[in-house]
């Protein structure tokens, strides 16, 4: 579809609303908008967004795609409960402020989310718009429409309202997506908020890991500017657990409720021979490196070096390993392969990442699994030796579980391996931290409300449910904040 | 917050030291521990330094670093007032002090920075301290007064022997193992292939030896894994389960290899650093 045949159809619409609603079928007739992108062979060599956005036209178009149904299935698959199709209705009808409002009440980073929740599984899953076609895709894009009219909104005019100071004190600790929301929402109800971040720059996993490309930084720069606006005060440089501990924060600093969202932390590694060879990276450095420490400028800015790789293995099959693969390509590797030990059905990957990696020339080896990785004398990674799988019975997560087949070993010549395959839980709050309440894997135990084993601690996101995403930390902070407002509202009677 | 020099001096050619500005790390570390710096908050590298000395009162951090790199080439450029954007920590699990009985203590270079707050806690907790330090030259060795004055006996050695005995630092330790009250503990710290061979040597009389190890990092709170070293067969991050390690169960050998990872990189970022020095004449 054209831009001029896109103008046009808007215009029948408009004129044929003037005298009557659409009805369902011809909603139907409206084709899906597809999201304009950067060229796959062009970007290949540009850290710039590949997603360009939705033009007006585009948005209202999608919207009216939206059947309005009662029932609204949009909202059960939201984890915030944004009033999906009040938003989509304001955005067919050209109300685009309106639709922010809307948005804006349940989510505070509709930019953020609006490009990097995974729709499909979540509100878009349950579409009826997808399902009356059999075809997910073929939903209405939400994500993309709450992407829209958070982008026009540029200069973050809307400022929450700030309550009347209330003498409180509330310390967040890690600056990700969960803390900027607990912040904001324990800031709003008037309370004096303080976010420490041990690295020099505050958004968490959305600078440090999420590429550029993806979600490009001035847009996570721009809430966090929000939280300043609205009297948040933001430390960075602050380990807590080493720099203060969380006791400190409490019985020397006069903080009242403390909010823990300090991530997963720690790379997993597989336990094979080669792992600590020079050339094999987690994917939590490699993206660090590439990302928050601008690797890609060195030489002409940046001063961290990154692997200078002409052939990349990056293994795993999720979003990061996505995301380590499609940085490596922009890094000017020749030659990038996943290799993942199920096929690409149980990849927990979103669709439209595996589209775009693929886009990008990212070779995929499916039902494989590296079972050592091999070097040269000065301890450079040449090859991963691997082994094939094939799928046997669901596992306790439903997927099929990956066998491996017995003398299968084969050779892939690498430089580079990228580990992608997950984190286990950072020890630095538990080991700092006495009488706080862990479980097996080193999360922290929660109740409903966040609460931790500890009066007036708060805690959510990976450290407490293990990786999850960014909207599901979104969720916890706002949870936690709700019990933080509460908690000191009562403390503040007695 | 800016972190201001509140002085600086060049120790010996290379090996610069500085008091800088960071009350909330000179309160909280304890000896062993280190902090992560960058120059600026834009583009900088994240480098691991220890920590040499801190003063509470004073709200500031003593580092002692040797001039390499790029960043550790423009911080000894930079000169009382200059500030340091970002200094975090303390980082890294304390030294375990104990009264051990006769503690060795052998620094190589550099590596008698991070020494000091080590031996100096050791000798509070009681302990025998004999110190062995080790440097190239006369002139490239470091910190020997503040040494002497907590050391019951002090060994110095020099490669070319232009001060005290000519020797690897390996040839007194060995002396030392060897004589009939034998060390109960013993600390290296000094360059990765020093610490190596002074393992093999206390490897042999059975006595407990702790490292300090100095690996490429870039967080510093154990996510991203870049700092891992092959300790008893397993990978350890140098951040969170060290900086200190039993220094016998350490591959040292692929330790060393990872250290120049960026050899490469480092150089065309060094002589790009020099080059640029030169032009805007960065001479105060």
């Amino acid at each position: 579809m054209t831009d001029k045949d896109r103008q046009e159809l808007l215009k029948q619409i408009l004129k044929k609303q003037e005298t009557e609603k659409l009805k369902p079928t011809e909603r139907y007739e409206i084709p899906s908008q597809d999201m304009p992108e950067q060229d796959p062979v062009k970007r290949r060599d540009n850290v710039n967004e590949v997603a360009v956005g939705y033009t007006e036209t585009h948005a209202r178009l999608e919207a009216m795609r939206c059947l309005q149904c009662k029932k609204a299935p949009c909202i059960k698959g939201c984890p915030v409960k944004i009033r999906i199709g009040d938003f989509v209705s304001a955005i067919s009808d050209g109300d685009f402020k309106k639709a922010l409002a809307v948005i804006k009440e349940n989510s505070l980073l509709p930019a953020v989310c609006g490009r990097i929740c995974p729709q499909e599984v979540q509100c878009q899953q349950t579409c009826t718009v997808g399902l009356k076609f059999k075809d997910p895709t073929k939903a209405v894009s939400i994500g993309r429409l709450e992407r829209f009219v958070a982008d026009l909104d540029k200069n973050n005019e809307s400022v929450p309202a700030v309550a009347v100071e209330t003498g409180m004190k509330v310390a967040v600790i890690g600056s990700g997506p969960g803390g900027i929301v607990a912040a904001a929402d324990t800031r709003r109800a008037g309370h004096d908020v303080t976010i420490y971040e041990a690295f020099h720059k505050t958004g968490g996993v959305l600078v440090y890991g999420i590429p550029e490309f993806r979600l490009p930084k001035a847009i996570v720069q721009e809430e966090v500017d929000t939280l300043t606006k609205m009297g948040v005060k933001i430390v960075c440089n602050f380990v807590v657990g080493r720099t203060r501990t969380i006791e400190q924060l409490m019985k020397e600093d006069g903080f009242d409720a403390v909010y823990i969202g300090v991530g997963a932390g720690l790379p997993r590694f597989m336990g094979i021979e080669g792992e600590s060879l020079v050339g094999v990276y987690s994917a939590n450095e490699y993206l660090t490196r590439a990302n928050l420490m601008r690797a890609y400028d060195f030489g002409s800015g940046a001063d961290t070096p990154i692997a200078r790789s002409k052939k990349v293995a990056v293994i795993g099959g999720g979003n990061v390993a996505m995301d380590s693969a499609r940085t490596a390509v922009r890094l000017g590797a020749e030659k990038v392969y996943l290799v993942y030990r199920r096929t690409e059905k149980e990849m927990p990957a979103r669709i439209e990442e595996v589209h775009h990696a693929k886009q990008e020339g990212i070779e995929f080896h499916i039902l494989q699994s590296p079972k050592r990785i091999i070097c040269d004398e000065n301890s450079y990674v040449t090859a991963i030796e691997c082994l094939k799988y094939r799928l046997g019975e669901p596992d306790e997560s439903g997927r099929r579980r990956p066998i491996p087949i017995e003398g299968s070993e084969f050779q892939i010549e690498v430089d580079t391996v990228i580990i992608a395959i997950g984190n286990t839980a950072n020890p630095l709050i538990r080991q700092t931290t006495p009488g706080l309440e862990f479980n097996k894997w080193g999360n922290i135990v929660v109740d409903e409300n966040c609460k931790t084993s500890l009066e007036g601690v708060y805690a959510g996101g990976d450290i407490v449910s293990g990786a999850a995403t960014v909207i599901l930390a979104m969720g916890q902070g706002r949870i936690a904040a709700a019990a933080i407002n509460d908690y000191l509202a009562k403390k503040k009677m007695s | 917050m800016p972190h201001k020099i509140v002085s600086k001096r060049q120790l010996s050619e290379d090996v610069f030291t500085a008091e800088i500005e960071a009350p909330l790390v000179a309160q909280a570390r304890k000896p062993g521990q280190f902090v992560i710096i960058s120059i600026n908050n834009e583009y900088s590298e994240r480098i691991p330094l220890t920590i040499a000395n801190a003063d509470p009162k004073r709200g500031t951090i003593c580092l002692i670093w040797q001039r390499a790199g790029k960043t550790t080439t423009e911080l000894a450029d930079m000169q009382q007032g200059d500030e340091i954007a970002n200094v975090t920590g303390p980082l890294g699990m304390p030294t375990h002090i104990d009264n051990f009985g006769t503690v060795v203590c052998v620094g190589g270079g550099i590596g008698n920075a991070p020494l000091l707050p080590i031996a100096k806690a050791l000798k509070k907790a009681g302990n025998k301290i004999i110190s062995i330090l080790g440097a190239k030259s006369k002139e490239l060795l470091i910190l020997e007064d503040d040494f002497s004055q907590i050391s019951d006996e002090l060994i110095i050695t020099t490669d070319d022997g232009s001060y005290g005995r000519k020797a690897l630092v390996t040839e007194p330790l060995k002396e030392v193992c060897l004589r009939s009250e034998k060390p109960d503990q013993i600390f290296v710290i000094g360059p990765a292939i020093m610490m190596k061979f002074c393992c093999e040597v206390t490897k042999q009389f059975s006595i407990p030896t702790q490292v300090s190890l100095n690996t490429i990092m870039v967080d510093g709170t154990g996510m991203c894994g870049g700092c891992r070293v092959e300790f008893d067969g397993r990978a350890k991050f140098v951040c969170v389960d060290g900086p200190e390690f039993d220094g016998h169960k350490v591959d040292f050998d692929l330790m060393m290899k990872r250290l120049n990872a960026y050899k490469e990189q480092e150089q065309q970022a060094r002589e790009q650093y020099k080059k640029h020095r030169c032009k805007i004449g960065r001479d105060k």
